[in-house]
């Protein structure tokens, strides 16, 4: 196990290592470039700003330079938030999504497992039927009309959710629930099937032979081979999750990290757009590996090496 | 007279399916007594594991008992609640599956499944269970039980999987076990030393055993009453010996005919029998084997054949035995 640990972490380094190299390269290859913006400067200062901040230099040179410094753990300054660093800007506002993503995948665990249990335990009656319907539109509908609607019912027409920022307790529900719908959906429409699947099982048939109860032999043997679909999805769906949506951090006006990560594209914002990439490189490898720990944990069978 | 162990009297059961109603068993009677080992055969779909299943309530869904009455041990089987069978599985009739590699469950360790039956129908202690479990795990012939206990699943070969499923059936010292088919997973130095041990078992314990299996040399070598099932029929019943040596329905005769025999020249056939089962969705008026019977009458097409005893233990549904009788005048062929 430790060393699984060891040698994922390393992969994991060289990995993210990958990411920075690749994102980069392509950042570069696209046209424009921060300070080339609608009001132009004078040549001379865009010259002087590029100097500053080394954009002058030739690009293997800037990669170098900017892998030194990440290794040492400088991701230096915002290009366009002056006077900002890039580690000041995402330690700040990540909390913010990380908080609202916990939030919301716990809401999503606690009512997609339950539900799925039930549609599966239901199979083909109302129960089923209805929460597969719910489901499914939790699936279709993109988080910008869900978040529109939730703000136009309770933010305007009832007025008992406030509609902007994360300042009161009750300011969490809205954006949370915006945030929690499709991986609700998801998570039940993934526990009935995997559920129904392992119902039909030799073994679920030979507790049933046993005279354990069909709860018990639900709860006990049936989830437990259920559950791994689950968690191979929510590991990186967390991940996702946690650097922000764009989406809802928009409409519920938050400082995120979501709305960091799509404004350093669109503002070229060289550093910021490195320091985003490589924080969900991170999560993403750090939630795969935490996956394939709970699997080895939950099933035996698996063998970590 | 005492009470037999297990009387089925004219069971019917169906699966409402979405396609219509599948006829699995019309009309199946037969019974135990104590101690006694029936093998049921027959090919696949002929309702032989359905026929177990239903006397423990594990009837799949959407499958129904239509009609017909199960005593066992004294209870009631057909007119029970799915609280009374739970109490009833695992405990007084317990059942060995066909595949071992599938009917443990993969994430609990061999000693929690073991000790689970144990918990569950007796008031024995977490620490007593484990000792029971041991024990059990002596008995079918596993050694190292202490470590085995605590092995998962996938540590363990076929052979002693079906092993560890013999022990939970046994956990309890169950009236009757059923074997579904127990040895048809399994290579067949493994499946000898499984029979071996069943038997073994048998004689130590003194239950019942019903052995399901469309293996013929199994039921030979276990058997002391064997039921021929045809298309949710028993079409012929007897001890060993009479099915073996003096078969009347002609499928049981195919199917003796079908068994490779030592002493056959190289170059000899088998002799299969011709055509398919029949639709149980659609089953015909008369004798469901009469489209594949090579001694097919007219009456046979329109007409079930009623039963004919042939002695105290053995009897068979065909037209042409009732025929024969008529012909002698009596109650002949013994």
């Amino acid at each position: 196990m430790k060393k699984y640990i060891i040698k994922r972490l390393a992969l994991g380094i060289a990995s993210i290592f990958i990411v920075a190299t690749l994102t980069f390269f392509l950042m570069n290859l696209v046209p424009g470039g921060p300070f080339v913006a609608e009001k132009s400067i004078s040549k001379a200062a865009q010259e002087a700003l590029e100097a500053k901040y080394g954009l002058d230099k030739p690009l293997v040179e800037r990669y170098t330079t900017y892998i030194s410094d990440f290794v040492k753990g400088d991701m230096g300054y915002s290009l366009r938030q002056r006077g900002r660093t890039v580690s000041d800007i995402i330690f700040s506002k990540f909390p913010v999504s990380a908080k609202l993503a916990g939030i919301a995948v716990v809401l999503a665990l606690a009512l997609g497992i339950p539900l799925g249990c039930i549609s599966a335990y239901n199979r083909g009656k109302f129960y089923d039927n209805f929460i597969i319907v719910l489901a499914t539109c939790g699936i279709a509908i993109p988080s910008f009309i869900s978040s529109v609607l939730l703000l136009y019912t309770f933010g305007s027409k009832l007025g008992i959710l406030p509609t902007v920022g994360l300042n009161t307790l009750s300011s969490y529900i809205m954006p949370v629930t915006a945030l929690a719908i499709y991986p609700t959906a998801y998570i039940t429409r993934l526990m009935r099937s995997s559920l129904l699947d392992v119902m039909g099982q030799d073994y679920v048939r030979t507790s049933r032979a046993k005279g354990v109860s069909s709860f018990k032999t639900l709860f006990k043997h049936a989830l437990r081979n259920a559950i791994l679909p689950v968690i191979t999805y929510v590991g990186p769906m967390l991940a996702g999750l946690m650097t922000g949506s764009f989406v809802v951090e928009k409409i519920f006006t938050i400082p995120g990290l979501g709305r960091e990560f799509v404004s350093s594209i669109t503002n070229r914002d060289y550093t910021m757009i490195m320091g985003t990439t490589i924080v969900l490189a991170t999560l993403i490898i750090t939630a795969n590996v935490i996956v394939d720990i709970l699997y080895k944990i939950i099933d035996p069978r698996i063998k970590l090496k | 007279m005492k009470e037999k162990l297990l009387e089925i009297k004219d069971e019917y059961l169906s699966f409402f399916t979405p396609a219509g109603e599948v006829k699995a068993l019309n009309g199946v009677s037969f019974s135990m007594e104590e101690g006694e080992v029936l093998g049921i055969v027959g090919e696949s779909g002929s309702g032989k594991s359905v026929t177990a299943y239903s006397l423990m309530g594990l009837t799949a869904y959407p499958g129904k008992l239509v009609g017909g009455t199960i005593r066992f041990n004294g209870h009631q089987v057909d007119t029970m609640t799915e609280k009374e069978f739970r109490k009833m599985r695992g405990n007084e009739v317990s059942i060995i599956f066909q595949d071992p590699m599938t009917s443990l469950n993969p994430v609990y360790t061999i000693g929690n499944q073991i000790r689970e039956v144990i918990l569950l129908h007796t008031d024995k202690t977490k620490q007593e269970a484990q000792e029971r479990a041991k024990e059990l795990l002596e008995l079918v012939g596993i050694n190292e039980p202490e470590k085995r206990l605590k092995q998962y699943p996938h540590e363990l070969s076929g052979g002693m999987r079906q092993r560890v499923m013999i022990a939970i059936a046994l956990a309890c010292e169950p009236k009757l076990l059923i074997a579904d088919e127990p040895t048809t997973a399994l290579d067949v130095t493994i499946q000898a030393q499984i029979l071996e041990l069943m038997q073994e078992l048998r004689e130590k314990l003194g239950m019942s055993i019903i052995m399901i299996t469309h293996d013929l040399g199994v039921v030979a070598s276990m058997c002391e009453k064997i039921a021929v099932m045809y298309a949710g029929h028993i079409i012929e019943y007897g001890t060993a010996d009479e099915i073996f040596y003096e078969p009347k329905h002609e499928y049981t005769k195919g199917l003796i005919k079908s068994i490779p025999k030592l002493d056959t020249k190289e170059d000899e056939r088998l002799v299969p029998i011709e055509g398919q089962p029949i639709d149980l969705l659609n089953p015909p008026k008369g004798c469901p084997f009469a489209p594949r019977c090579a001694s097919c009458m007219k009456i046979c097409l329109n007409q079930m054949p009623p039963k004919t005893e042939l002695s105290d233990t053995h009897y068979s549904y065909c037209w042409l035995l009732q025929k024969e009788q008529f012909e002698e005048g009596g109650r002949g062929c013994e």
